[in-house]
């Protein structure tokens, strides 16, 4: 439906499709992210818990699960999306500000978003 | 008032009969204790230069037409006293138009845009069916007033918009005040014109813009709470979106 | 008189003028990392998907001393989008009791519960 005033005509937007993940990705990325990064990325790595943790037999068992497979592409994709609405909507706050630009960047960055949810689901569909 | 302390008052001047872009100009005033910003314009403008042009009316924080910005930040220039920005009343004070909007002169601005966006989110009480005066008066619980009551505090100063990088970046975005009043129509339990609103405030020129920066709330003198207001229009245009594209017909209502 | 009203343009610097605008600009660049972090995990979990040496080679990527300085970059702006995440709730979804606002102490506190115990469920699954 759109709504002309004045000068202008309104026409309602498709931006939830977008602003949806962004903001559940969000709240899972808030709740989840911090722990993750620590455990993935410093404390395995760095030997303060130990390597056994993410051995391929373990981390295996839980990805082939329904139930991991599931909770996986939540904690991975959503943030995924949150990401790549934010980040293209800081590019706009530094400077695209021509439709022209702002459609390369959001096709950028959307794109992003798209190539890595298939690659996941590539991944979390190849075993199970 | 003898042997009175000065302080500098520099003024970004835009003469548009003369200037292509504003320009700073310095004026020394007499301090005074009890004195805001705008007191210290009134002098200027009464003892030294009468050309300096500002608006203002109540002096007292309810009118909104002395907003400007003071050392950069957007402020009603009635309700910035000089001692919060002075040392032992020496010092100096920055003023400047608010920040955009066009400059008109000196420190007033064009807000024909905001008048439009005001009346495109139509800020009054929408009914689509009329209650006969028979029935008696609308109810409204206090909790029900509660609700929306903050975001009726608007005095259509403009410093949420002055404060607002998307305002400034997207000149056709609807931006704060406008939002918050739509939003305070949209939760009075007497309207029924939220669905009209929403092609106006769910369409890209509305909350999309906003990336909840919050300066406006921060800015905002009366406590309006704009950036709340534009992140719950959010959350509902989305279920609202949703809703339209899994129940087939909703949207054609 | 014939109007000829000055119009600005805000600078792409915008944002280097305030402390707040600074930290705005911070909260928003946490997107960066979050999308760098599960981009990464994405492969990781490709990687699982092709076998116990593809993991391997991925879990020796993480252990190198870049990948452990980039990660803790990320642990820091994945802390600052929590923490920033959580302020802003009051904000966005107030909850009324009775004929009164919930002030936004508990509601920010409450916040703090969950994460600390999804941070503990996921370290205690991790170091079973
Ligand atoms: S919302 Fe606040 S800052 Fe914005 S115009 Fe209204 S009173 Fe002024
Ligand atoms: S003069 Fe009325 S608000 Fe300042």
């Amino acid at each position: 439906m759109s709504k002309t005033t004045g000068r202008k005509t309104y026409t309602r937007a498709n931006k939830p499709l977008v602003w949806f993940p962004f903001a559940g990705g969000g709240l899972v990325a808030a709740l989840m992210l911090p722990v993750m990064i620590f455990v993935t990325g410093i404390a395995v790595p760095l030997g303060l818990i130990d390597a056994e943790a993410l051995s391929y037999d373990r981390v295996y068992a839980f990805a082939a699960n329904p139930l991991g497979k599931i909770i996986l592409f939540g904690v991975l994709v959503l943030p995924l999306w949150h990401a790549a609405h934010r980040f293209r909507m800081t590019i706009q706050d530094l400077g695209a500000r021509t439709s022209g630009s702002r459609s390369v960047v959001a096709a950028l960055c959307y794109g992003f978003g798209m190539v890595f949810t298939l690659l996941c689901l590539a991944a979390l569909l190849s075993f199970w | 008032m003898s042997d009175t302390t000065t302080f500098t008052l520099e003024v970004l001047r835009y003469n548009p009969e003369s200037d292509d872009v504003p320009h700073a100009e310095s004026f020394s005033v007499p301090y005074q204790e009890d004195w805001v910003v705008l007191d210290a314009l009134n002098w200027v403008k009464d003892n030294v230069d009468g050309s300096l042009t500002f608006r203002w009316s109540c002096h007292m924080a309810v009118c909104g037409s002395c907003g400007m910005m003071v050392n950069n930040e957007p402020v009603l220039s009635c309700k910035a006293f000089l001692r919060d920005y002075l040392k032992d009343g020496k010092g100096t004070i920055t003023v400047g138009a608010l920040k955009n909007f066009p400059v008109e002169k000196d420190l007033v601005i064009v807000m024909d845009s905001f008048m439009e966006k005001l009346e495109a989110v139509k800020p009054w009480i929408i009914r689509t069916t009329e209650k006969p005066v028979e029935e008696g008066t609308f109810i409204q619980l206090p909790k029900q007033l509660k609700r929306f009551k903050h975001h009726t505090s608007c005095i259509n100063c403009l410093l949420c918009y002055a404060a607002c990088p998307q305002v400034g970046l997207n000149p056709g975005f609807i931006g704060p005040a406008a939002l918050a009043l739509a939003h305070r129509y949209n939760l009075d339990s007497r309207d029924q014109g939220k669905d009209l609103r929403k092609d106006v405030t769910a369409s890209e020129y509305g909350v999309w813009e906003c990336t909840f920066v919050s300066a406006c709330s921060e800015v905002c003198p009366k406590d309006v709470e704009p950036a709340g207001a534009i992140q719950e229009q959010k959350i509902e245009s989305s279920i609202d979106w949703a809703l339209d594209h899994l129940i087939p017909g909703r949207k054609a209502r | 008189m014939s109007r000829k009203p000055y119009e600005p343009t805000l600078p792409n610097t915008w944002w280097l003028e305030k402390p707040f605008y600074i930290r705005y600009m911070l909260r928003e660049m946490t997107s960066f990392f979050v999308g760098a972090y599960v981009a990464i995990l994405i492969v990781g979990l490709w990687q699982l998907s092709q076998g116990p040496d593809a993991w391997g080679s991925f879990l020796g990527v993480l252990s190198h001393p870049l990948s452990v300085i980039f990660h803790v970059l990320a642990f820091v702006f994945a802390t600052f989008h929590t923490v920033t995440w959580f302020a802003l709730t009051p904000r966005t979804t107030p909850i009324m009791r009775g004929d009164h606002f919930v002030p936004p102490g508990p509601i920010i506190g409450a916040q703090y519960v969950i994460w600390a115990a999804a941070s503990i469920v996921v370290l205690a699954a991790v170091l079973w």
